[in-house]
């Protein structure tokens, strides 16, 4: 790190799509500093957490079996989306993901079949052998032997925009302020997830009660500056992917295996013992996605997944151990929930189950009827102990406000034209495709596909 | 067995391999490295026998730390390969045989092997003083039958025989207190498909390849430096084995009495199988040496070291036998090489040698497991 020297490009963040910047920048024969706020063992972001990347093909590739057209993935999208979404953009991150596969490869990304329990994944997603944490292993032992230059901790606090030009960005490092000068910059420093008062001022007092599921770095303040100084929003603070979560975590950086997965098995109460949605409304991996706002809007953002013994290890073990008791009543009390009413909850939902051939791996017959709100598939009565319970709240994975970017990953200003030097990637501009909702895998897909063209952008306009 | 039986140490090791095993349950990103992941997905949960049991699947090759987003610095201080590394010497000891010598896991180190040698060398050069005195220090042509000249066959025979039908007694006593703890019958254990699909696994040491790319020892980068030096040691000690086993079939089969020629086939199968067992343990040193503190279990290092320091030895002193047989100095190397090889054996049962039989084990029961249908444990 040099404050004397104009670096060719400046990238901010060292996740997936900043080191694909990197990558793709340096090969193009740039000078590339990537300045990181987390230490080592914490770089990359929510990248380190991440297991797999939708991606489109034609046929079986690689690890992928059977095919998965452009047409199938953007209906898939536009589907979760309800249409918030740009089609250009969108369709640039489908078609880009089949070349990601070999390119990813060539940097030392490895893949595997998918794991056990995610077969149904088989063929959208590309699974990372050792995670996302060997993904980002292997990007940054190959960016260091490429010689792009790296700093972590280092904290990128403010930056200085002339009109709609990057002159300069100010770090810290170990106290110290520097100013870095640079012609490009790419901005891949994530959302604004980890900021709690953020978090707060979008969602009110609920937010307290959030789990961020992934790192603990993404504080927003790149994509703050950002709109500040004259970006163009997209999406709004609001949107995010948020799941629910065992209550257990740890307020940051639990990652996968604090999910529950549950729910579809049983029913979901609330702090009241209420239940307060349709458990079997579709596939979990459909629906994972929304019950963190669901939960979000119980009272304390406090949900209990209960089941009972026929369903226990059904689903894929989460790391937590259940709460186990021999009654409801004991479970009850064991949650701090009144024991009467979960009794009659249960009760209830029991006398209101339809008979039905239960088949977990269909959407099948067993329903409530006349239950408010419904059971509508895998409604099986709640009656043989021991009970378990599974505490939920709601846990965040990312933020989709973003900045505006166009084909070229250049960051739009707020007048709708392209800045003359600044490009982003991954999270800080997900929101162009996702206005909400989410499609797993995507995140990826996102990052890698910007990453890169941004890497390659920011070369075109420095070589000129 | 009951976790009650376990000492205190080893249950907390137990309940630590437990909590982290849950962890990998609920994640399963290594999956693709090694055998132990598709293992562990089979349960739900992990019983102090399955714990010793994936303990023994694995190489300890690190890949699957430096791939963990909850390694340390992590609040869930996940260390996979150091908590299965430390279980397995309690494996080791928990299934020693004769079970008092389990200590020798712990105190195991290069001196105790070193002073093993030195007092068995010296016992061998007493015997050869015993006889004749001066036979000891005397140049002997081939000719002359070198060897037999300064100690009997006889004598010679007889204790690598005893030694060896304790190392044998030793290791199947070991066996069939590990196997019945896994829950499965012995006769699924000699079913030929699992145990033979095992031995490839061992012979090719299939899963210390990191998923492909090498394992990442001694450090971060994949590398085969480990996979190869420890062919060279296994292969070359079944070479140097085969060459006593072919010699011991000219002695008594055809009568034909050692020295044997340069290149008669016990002396050219031990001088590769000595070359390898040179460089394959001074190999796995210089890897252990270099190797990433956060993946080692310091307290194993003396038993490590003192395996290979005998192995090494044992090939060493062999070659110099072979070089200098016909000076006099034959004599005393001759009854170091005897000590060392007699120290290596005495060590089997309780020295680093035994992870290759509850790898064995281990491996089959996979392959055992592997052909029943995966459990219903549902999905996502
Ligand atoms: C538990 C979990 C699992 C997930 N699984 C998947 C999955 O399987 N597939 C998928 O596609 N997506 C998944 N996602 C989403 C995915 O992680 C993101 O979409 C993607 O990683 C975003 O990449 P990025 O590079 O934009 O952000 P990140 O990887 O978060 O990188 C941003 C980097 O910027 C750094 N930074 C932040 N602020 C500053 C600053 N001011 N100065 C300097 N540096 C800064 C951060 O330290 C961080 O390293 C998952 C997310 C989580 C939390
Ligand atoms: S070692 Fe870490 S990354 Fe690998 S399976 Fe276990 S928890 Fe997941
Ligand atoms: S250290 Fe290597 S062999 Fe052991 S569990 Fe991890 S990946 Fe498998």
């Amino acid at each position: 790190m040099d404050s004397s020297r104009i670096y060719d490009l400046l990238i901010l963040g060292g996740g997936n799509a900043g080191l694909c910047a990197a990558l793709a920048a340096r090969k193009a024969g740039l000078g590339v500093l990537v300045v990181e706020s987390a230490p080592i063992h914490f770089r990359g972001g929510n990248s380190r957490h991440t297991r797999n990347m939708r991606t489109m093909h034609a046929g079986p590739l690689d690890v992928l079996t059977g095919a998965y057209t452009e047409e199938e993935y953007w209906q898939d999208l536009l589907k979760v989306t309800g249409g918030l979404t740009d089609e250009a953009l969108a369709r640039l991150t489908i078609r880009g993901t089949e070349g990601h596969l070999p390119w990813m490869k060539q940097h030392g990304v490895r893949f595997q079949a998918p794991l056990g329990g995610t077969l149904h994944l088989s063929r959208t997603n590309a699974f990372f052998l050792g995670g996302g944490k060997a993904l980002v292993n292997a990007y940054y032992a190959a960016a260091a032997a490429m010689g792009v230059e790296t700093c972590y901790d280092t904290e990128a606090i403010d930056l200085e925009i002339e009109g709609d030009r990057f002159i300069a960005a100010t770090v810290r490092r170990e106290g110290a302020r520097q100013r870095l000068r640079a012609k490009a910059l790419v901005a891949a420093s994530g959302g604004f997830e980890s900021n709690l008062a953020w978090l707060r001022e979008a969602w009110g007092p609920p937010a307290d009660n959030f789990i961020v599921r992934g790192t603990p770095y993404n504080m927003g303040v790149v994509l703050k500056l950002l709109l500040a100084k004259g970006a163009k929003q997209v999406s709004d603070a609001m949107q995010g992917h948020c799941v629910a979560i065992d209550a257990r975590a740890p307020k940051f950086d639990g990652g996968i295996v604090t999910r529950v997965d549950a729910v579809s098995l049983g029913i979901v109460v609330n702090k009241h013992a209420q239940r307060f949605s349709d458990e079997g409304e579709d596939f979990w991996p459909k629906r994972y996605a929304i019950w963190g706002r669901l939960v979000a809007g119980q009272p304390d953002q406090l949900g209990f997944s209960i089941i009972d013994h026929k369903s226990m290890g059904k689903f894929m073990p989460p790391v937590y151990a259940p709460v186990k008791a021999a009654s409801l009543g004991e479970l009850a009390s064991a949650l701090g929930l009144d024991g009467a009413a979960l009794e009659a909850t249960v009760a209830q939902f029991n006398a209101a189950v339809r008979p039905g051939t239960f088949d977990h791996t269909i959407l099948d017959d067993c329903r409530t009827e006349g239950l408010a709100p419904p059971k509508t598939h895998w409604a099986r009565a709640i009656d043989s102990p021991p009970y378990y319970a599974y505490p939920l709240r709601p846990g965040i994975t990312f933020t989709y406000l973003g900045v505006a970017t166009d084909a070229k990953a250049r960051m739009l200003m707020a007048d709708g034209r392209p800045s003359a030097n600044i490009f982003a990637a991954g999270e800080i501009m997900a929101g162009n495709v996702l206005g909400k909702g989410y499609l797993a895998g995507i995140g990826m897909a996102i990052g890698t596909t910007f990453g890169r063209i941004a890497g390659e952008e920011a070369a075109r306009h420095v070589r000129g | 067995m009951s976790a009650g039986e376990a000492s205190p140490r080893l249950g907390e090791l137990i309940e630590e391999a437990q909590r982290v095993l849950a962890i990998c349950n609920a994640c399963r990103y290594c999956e693709g490295y090694c055998a132990v992941f598709p293992a562990l997905e089979r349960r739900l949960s992990f019983t102090e026998h399955d714990v010793h049991y994936l303990a023994s699947l694995c190489h300890n090759c690190g890949s699957c730390l430096y791939a963990c987003q909850y390694a340390p610095p992590h609040e869930f201080q996940l260390n996979f390969p150091r908590v299965l590394a430390q279980v397995r010497k309690q494996t080791y000891k928990r299934y020693a045989w004769p079970a008092f010598l389990a200590r020798a896991f712990e105190r195991n180190g290069l001196a105790v092997a070193l002073l093993t040698v030195a007092c068995l060398a010296l016992f061998f050069m007493a015997m050869a003083l015993a006889g004749d005195p001066a036979r000891l220090f005397r140049a002997y042509p081939d000719s002359e039958g070198s060897f037999y000249a300064v100690l009997p066959h006889g004598a010679m025979a007889g204790a690598f025989a005893v030694v060896f039908a304790y190392v044998i007694l030793a290791f199947a006593m070991s066996f069939a207190s590990f196997w019945p703890d896994t829950g499965e019958l012995a006769s699924e254990f000699v079913s030929p498909g699992s145990s033979g699909s095992a031995t490839w696994d061992a012979l090719t040491l299939k899963y210390l390849d990191g998923g492909g790319a090498g394992c990442t020892y001694p450090d971060e980068k994949p590398s085969f430096a480990r996979r190869n030096f420890h062919h060279l040691t296994f292969h070359g000690f079944m070479l140097c084995f085969a060459a006593t086993c072919v010699a011991t079939l000219y002695h008594y089969g055809f009568g034909w009495k050692a020295p044997y020629g340069f290149w008669s086939l016990p002396v050219l199968l031990g001088t590769v199988g000595g070359v390898g067992l040179l460089a394959g343990p001074a190999g796995l040193l210089w890897l252990k040496r270099r190797r990433d503190p956060l993946l080692v279990d310091p307290s194993q290092d003396g038993m490590d070291l003192a395996f290979l320091a005998l192995l090494f030895l044992v090939s060493l002193s062999g070659l110099l036998l072979l070089a200098l047989r016909e000076t006099r100095a034959m004599g005393i190397i001759l009854a170091v090489h005897l000590g060392a090889v007699l120290a290596l054996f005495l060590s089997l049962p309780h020295g680093k040698f035994v992870h290759a039989l509850y790898r064995f084990a281990a491996l089959t029961r996979f392959h055992i497991e592997r052909r029943r249908p995966l459990p219903e444990i549902g999905s996502e």
